[in-house]
């Protein structure tokens, strides 16, 4: 017998167990005896630590005063971070000079807030000033000139000292890997193996010897008397060595794309640097979003690794603090600060690659 | 002689002689002999590898040949890129799996080629664009993105994007047959439409009824030769060769 529908079945609304947090628990936490035992052990593992760090880092904490003496020490002395604060954000940076840095703060975060956000229409004039004019600008505030104290880079420091590390390799490492990748597929054999080389010998050694071979083979190579700023040193050799990295990670996003776009792009009539600037850049680049991060994350935290050749970042300036006789035993209070300060600046740039994500998706993917 | 005939003339808008194509060892192209008339349509048909796309590919020269001539609009094909910029300019092409530019609207994906090819102004460039749009009957879909659109809306939106160029030849490799059966006729409709405003075009395609209303010529290929060449009630009603004849029977068993 034929079956044949006349009526259209209701509408009905989701099962109970699948939709809010009673349903989400009970699928996800409580499903059998075993899964509702393994939940209630994990809480009280989790609620022990919480609770021990609390206690540690708040609870029992020491927030007054001006000396190790002032703590109790049942907990955390924050303290003693409180009394180098100064040194933790600017190193050796004079202090009646440091309001420069800051200006350079606010300025760079007004960039980066017009650039990254919805807030101006078209792109074009923040991202001159940010690129541009910005590092220009910083480059005068920072060392000095047009009327400013000259400070040595010596003398910088702390986060401060950290940030310039990060956002200069950062801001050298993404035109560059893109260069050499575009250059890695090159269909002329000269600048094919120029490309391929950097990046196979940079990639295969450690950041620590490449910052080694800057810091103290460089000055071999230059004439006698000839003096390379130790800093310049430093970022030349993280620039370079994000940048080979950053170069795999746009080839792997440019490899994705379908031979189509590229056809479609040249059928069209449009050259070689229109088409990729227009259209396999922008898809490729978006397509690496969360390996680029990825990398940019991992080149932060790297830059703790100039301590090596006596650069004074963030994470060495608490080292040095907790080695001060008046502060002994103070490591964990600097550590977790450092670890509390790279976790922010981390975790914003993680959180920002995923808006990103969300905003640039486009319809369903093919 | 079909109706779309009568905006042929003399002038010859490609021409291609002796031409052979090599993929490393493999000789995919041999010999290739073909003149295209301006206003003239013709329908390339031929079994699976025998080197249809190869073929118009050379024409816009997505792939190169190694020997022999191929003349687009006056202009020979070499290795001068300004003068393979100039051609492309001037020969839309659609393909098969439409390849529209993901990460822009419709309306910029029609544009985009205006405007940093020709260096029209936006606001003319969107004009015109809306105009193809409104022909292709998509123009409410204008500012969505390609993923947004079924296929068959997809294959109009690209060929709406190759008139916005106002290319005065038209290569078509095989539009439809990525295709389902009932997305087929939006798309033939406005390549037949195409056609009968006097476009020269080149189309790829096994839709042999496409072939009946709107050919001039069918040309048939088969392991990279030009079998046969025939207007289509020639080239249906009396094929002169056996591999012709054998393709058409399957062809028109299958569909
Ligand atoms: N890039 C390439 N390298 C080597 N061989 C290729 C390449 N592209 C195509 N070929 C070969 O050239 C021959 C012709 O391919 P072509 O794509 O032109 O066939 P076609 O007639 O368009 O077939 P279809 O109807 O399946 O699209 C095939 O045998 C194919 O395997
Ligand atoms: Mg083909």
């Amino acid at each position: 017998m034929a079956i044949v529908r006349t009526e259209r079945h209701p509408e009905l609304p989701p099962p109970v167990t699948q939709t809010g947090v009673i349903g989400w628990m009970r699928q996800n936490l409580f499903s059998s005896w075993f899964n509702t035992i393994l939940t209630i052990v994990s809480a009280y593992v989790a609620y022990h630590a919480i609770y021990a760090f609390l206690d540690f880092a708040i609870i029992n904490a020491n927030f007054a005063g001006t000396s190790r003496d002032d703590c109790t020490l049942d907990g955390a002395c924050w303290v003693f971070i409180k009394q180098r604060f100064g040194q933790i954000m600017y190193g050796f940076y004079p202090e009646a000079e440091r309001w420069r840095v800051d200006v350079g703060y606010v300025l760079g975060a007004i960039g980066i807030f017009l650039v990254l956000s919805n807030v101006v229409k078209s792109k074009k004039w923040p991202a001159v000033y940010l690129f541009i004019v910005y590092p220009v600008i910083c480059y005068f505030l920072f060392y000095g000139g047009f009327g400013l104290e000259v400070v040595e880079t010596s003398q910088w420091g702390g986060l401060f000292l950290t940030l310039v590390l990060a956002s200069v390799s950062i801001f050298v490492a993404l035109p560059l890997g893109i260069i050499l990748a575009l250059g890695r597929r090159s269909e002329m054999p000269v600048v094919r193996m120029v490309c391929v080389g950097f990046i196979e010998l940079i990639r295969a050694v450690p950041l620590i010897s490449v910052l080694f071979m800057a810091s103290v083979m460089l000055p071999l190579f230059l004439p006698e008397g000839q003096n390379f700023d130790k800093l310049v040193r430093a970022l030349v050799g993280m620039s370079l060595f994000s940048a080979a990295y950053m170069a795999e990670v746009v080839r792997g996003g440019l490899q994705a794309l379908p031979k189509g776009q590229m056809e479609a792009a040249k059928s069209l009539g449009l050259g070689y640097w229109q088409s990729m600037g227009l259209i396999i850049l922008p898809q490729a680049l978006k397509i690496s979003i969360p390996s680029i991060v990825n990398t940019f994350i991992g080149l932060f935290k790297d830059t703790t690794l100039v301590l090596i050749i006596g650069l004074f970042d963030l994470l060495s300036v608490v080292k040095a603090g907790t080695q001060d006789k008046d502060w002994l035993g103070l490591a964990t209070e600097g550590y977790v600060f450092v670890a509390a300060v790279f976790w922010v600046f981390c975790f914003g740039m993680s959180r920002y690659s995923i808006w990103l994500e969300n905003k640039l998706h486009t319809g369903h993917k093919r | 002689m079909s109706e779309a005939a009568k905006h042929m003339n003399d002038e010859v808008a490609i021409q291609i002689n002796g031409m052979h194509k090599w993929y490393g060892e493999f000789h995919v192209l041999r010999d290739i002999n073909l003149s295209v008339h301006r206003g003239e349509k013709i329908v390339v048909c031929g079994p699976s590898g025998s080197g249809k796309s190869t073929m118009i590919r050379c024409i816009n020269r997505l792939e190169e040949h190694q020997q022999g001539q191929i003349i687009v609009d006056g202009i020979e094909l070499t290795n001068d890129v300004k003068k393979v910029d100039e051609i492309r300019r001037e020969v839309g092409m659609v393909f098969q799996h439409f390849n529209l530019f993901p990460h822009l609207t419709v309306l910029e994906n029609c544009t985009l080629a205006p405007i940093w090819v020709r260096k029209t102004p936006k606001e003319e460039a969107e004009a015109t664009a809306m105009k193809f749009l409104e022909r292709v009957k998509i123009p409410e879909q204008a500012l969505k993105y390609p993923g947004q659109l079924s296929g068959g809306q997809q294959q109009r939106v690209a060929i709406a994007r190759s008139l916005c160029m106002n290319p005065r030849i038209m290569l078509f490799d095989e539009p439809t047959s990525a295709l389902d059966p009932e997305m087929i006729s939006e798309v033939l409709d406005t390549m037949i439409s195409l056609a009968e405003e006097g476009m020269t075009m080149v189309c790829v395609t096994h839709e042999m009824g496409f072939a009946k209303t709107v050919a001039d010529r069918v040309i048939f290929m088969d392991q990279g030769e030009i079998i046969e060449e025939a207007p289509p009630e020639e080239f249906f009603d009396n094929p002169q060769s056996e591999r012709t004849k054998l393709f058409l029977s399957q062809i028109l068993h299958n569909g």
